[in-house]
């Protein structure tokens, strides 16, 4: 083949200096796609937020302001009385000690539901992802398949299960319950991202002499700060807002925060203290709220961390 | 010469697929061998095994006359290093060395003494309080190095330690490889897919293709009596040329479409000469060009296509009736398109390869 590339004449190329574009491309603030892109933002944050602004500004109401009518108007007088109420006095059926108690239930639920899940999930997931053992797969494809079973099919026999153990009714029984129904969606999640992790990493470690838990505990968990974070929010605020499993496997005296928010809405004594029901649904959200924002902030400066080449 | 690292009739499979069949492998102790193979062709496996990453699927391996088929791979005596480099994210250049020794229950002081003497011989005392990330390419792959340094191991593993540096920086710590095994005379078997990294290291090169071994044999060795057609095609770049045709007279001639040349001078292998259709492979730089090619035994008549100036040498394609060849010339030769280029070679250069079996006559 004859090399025809033809070498482009000086002239053609030393034009014009001056006048073309240069530099940055200018950005218009009012472009179409700007309007468009803030105004959807705009309206999805409005969305949000108005129900949120209602609540608020109800919950610091007197009954009488709100008697008035207009849930958007701010209170002229601001009265944390609501609040104290919802607390502390709110009636849940039977007793009238607000929400503390239940409160501290949740809390109890909680944490060792949400640790015991994910200690356990991590462990599988890891060895689910790295220790390729017999058997795994199959292992894997029953935890996935479970977490397509409806729990309504699964709350009588567990009930049964419960009660021969003698857990019904007891906060333990429903931390057992947390952690199993939890499993295989962080499983699935631990799995994922230990097998996204460098396999030659694993197989350095290997070669170094770390064994099971020593690769586990000094090489992959300093380095899945992210999913631990992913994992927490996720499970949290699960558990915190799970009604339920609460209301199915736990008695009166060890109802978690949810089912005794219910119990407070519900009452049908008396008129509805709508300030007292606001105050005592953001007391309640409040949990997974806090996670967000603590969480959040975590969550991001995790994955910057993990980011770094490395 | 005593052997390092015997492999007996090692099998893998996957599932269904066998990627390493009935492998057999003696290194010698202190040797350097390369693994050089086209991708995919089970290198990376061949090494695992040998490391204790992956169980075997048949077949014994023995490390220094021990038995490792089922030890783990920290108890083998081997280090490896990956072409990743894998070093610990969160830990210290120290804390990546030390974590090994660690691990085997070594004394501070101990552990201390062996990192300081392996940071010294890589040069990386001033980076032993860095991250990894901090780290460039290089850096990091001497750490990798070194986290193998420090165990005092029998056996270096090297899975493409260079792939995923600079060309410049490969040709740097090539040589810092060759310049450590020279030091240590440990046993080091080495991956690679570059032939250049394979032809200037090793002792010997192991040819894999489909889990098994084609050749194991000097560089020399492999480059000028390659066992096979693919060997002979594999090692050189650009590849070797090929003729088709026929033996005949006993292995005195070989008749193909660019006419008959005589063999005389061609050394043929243990099977000796055999008639019957052949290829005959001659290197790019085996040809010889102009006043020079009139000295040569078999001379042809050719045309320039094609050239390729590379600074030290000129690349030539050139046509023969329709056969392509490729020609390494000087550098400093003037060759045009079109241009008529008389060519020839000697015989004794080159390797003749039967039609069906593709392996050296
Ligand atoms: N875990 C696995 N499961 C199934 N097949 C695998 C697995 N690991 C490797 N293989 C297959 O085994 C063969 C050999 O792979 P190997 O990694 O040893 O190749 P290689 O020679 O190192 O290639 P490369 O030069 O690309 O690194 C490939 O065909 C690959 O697809
Ligand atoms: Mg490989």
């Amino acid at each position: 083949m004859v090399d025809d590339r033809t070498i482009p004449a000086a002239s053609q190329t030393v034009n014009d200096f001056d006048g073309g574009p240069r530099g940055p491309k200018p950005q218009r603030a009012f472009s179409r796609k700007n309007v468009f892109l803030y105004g959807t933002l705009l309206m999805v944050t409005i969305y949000y937020a108005i129900p949120l602004y209602v609540m608020i500004v109800t919950s610091l109401k007197g009954l009488p302001e709100i008697r008035l009518g207009n849930i958007f108007a701010p209170p002229v007088e601001i009265t944390f009385e609501p609040w104290v109420k919802a607390w502390a006095e709110a009636c849940t059926g039977l007793n009238c000690n607000g929400l503390s108690g239940y409160f501290w239930n949740s809390v109890k639920i909680t944490i060792p539901s949400v640790i015991l899940s994910i200690i356990i999930a991590s462990v599988n997931g890891y060895a689910l992802a790295n220790w390729r053992f017999k058997g795994a797969n199959l292992f894997f494809a029953i935890l996935i398949f479970g977490a397509f079973i409806p729990y309504q099919v699964m709350l009588y026999p567990i009930v049964i299960m419960l009660r021969e153990l003698g857990l019904y009714g007891d906060l333990s029984g429903l931390v057992i319950v947390h952690t199993i129904f939890g499993m295989p969606i962080l499983t699935l999640l631990f799995r994922n991202y230990f097998a996204s992790l460098p396999e030659e990493l694993f197989k350095a470690a290997r070669v170094d002499g770390a064994g099971f838990w020593g690769i586990y505990f000094r090489v992959l968990l300093p380095m899945s700060l992210p999913i631990f974070t992913v994992a927490v929010i996720l499970q949290v605020t699960g558990i915190w807002n799970d009604f339920l499993f609460g209301v199915v496997y736990t008695g009166p005296e060890s109802y978690p925060m949810t089912v005794a928010l219910n119990n407070i809405v519900n009452t049908t004594q008396g008129v509805t203290e709508y300030n007292v029901n606001m105050a005592a649904t953001i007391i309640t959200a409040l949990v997974p709220l806090t996670i967000y924002f603590v969480s959040g902030k975590l969550f991001v400066r995790g994955i910057a961390a993990g980011a770094v080449k490395g | 010469m005593e052997s390092s690292i015997t492999i007996r009739d090692l099998e893998l499979s996957f599932g269904a697929v066998e990627v390493l069949k009935n492998l057999n492998l003696d290194i010698g102790q202190g040797e350097f061998l390369v693994l050089l193979g086209s991708s995919g062709c089970g290198k990376s496996t061949l090494l695992n095994c040998i490391a204790g990453l992956l169980d075997v699927t048949d077949g014994q391996i023995f490390i220094q006359g021990r038995n490792v088929t089922w030890e783990e791979p920290s108890d083998r005596g081997i280090g490896m290093v990956f072409q990743s480099y894998a070093l610990y994210p969160q830990m210290t250049v120290e804390g990546n060395l030390s974590f090994g020794l660690k691990n085997a229950g070594f004394s501070k002081s101990e552990i201390a003494e062996r990192i300081d003497r392996a940071a010294k011989v890589l040069q990386i005392e001033p980076l032993l309080k860095r991250k990894p990330g901090a780290l460039s390419g290089g850096q990091r792959q001497r750490v990798a190095i070194g986290r193998a340094l420090v165990r005092d191991v029998d056996v270096f593993l090297f899975d493409e330690p260079l792939s995923n540096l600079d060309a410049k920086l490969r040709t740097d710590l090539r040589a810092e490889i060759k310049e450590l095994h020279k030091r240590l005379r440990n046993t080091m078997i080495y991956v690679t897919h570059d032939q250049i990294e394979a032809m200037t290291l090793a002792d010997r090169i192991a040819i894999m293709r489909d889990g098994k071994i084609l050749q194991l044999a000097s560089p020399k060795e492999i480059y000028n009596r390659p066992a096979s057609k693919y060997v002979a095609e594999f090692i050189g770049s650009p590849s070797m040329n090929f003729f088709d045709g026929k033996i005949g007279e006993n292995g005195q001639s070989f008749a193909c479409d660019a006419g008959t040349f005589s063999l005389n001078g061609y050394q043929f292998g243990e099977g000796g000469a055999q008639d019957g259709t052949a290829w005959l492979g001659i290197r790019p730089e085996h040809i010889a060009v102009g006043t020079e090619a009139k000295t040569m035994p078999i001379q042809l008549e050719a045309s320039v296509q094609h050239v390729e100036p590379l600074g030290s040498d000129t690349l030539v394609r050139v046509l023969i009736g329709d056969r392509r060849l490729w020609v390494r010339i000087d550098g400093q030769s003037e060759v045009a398109d079109g241009d008529a280029l008389n060519i020839g070679f000697d015989p004794a250069m080159a390797n003749i390869f039967d039609k069906t079996s593709e392996t050296r006559l």
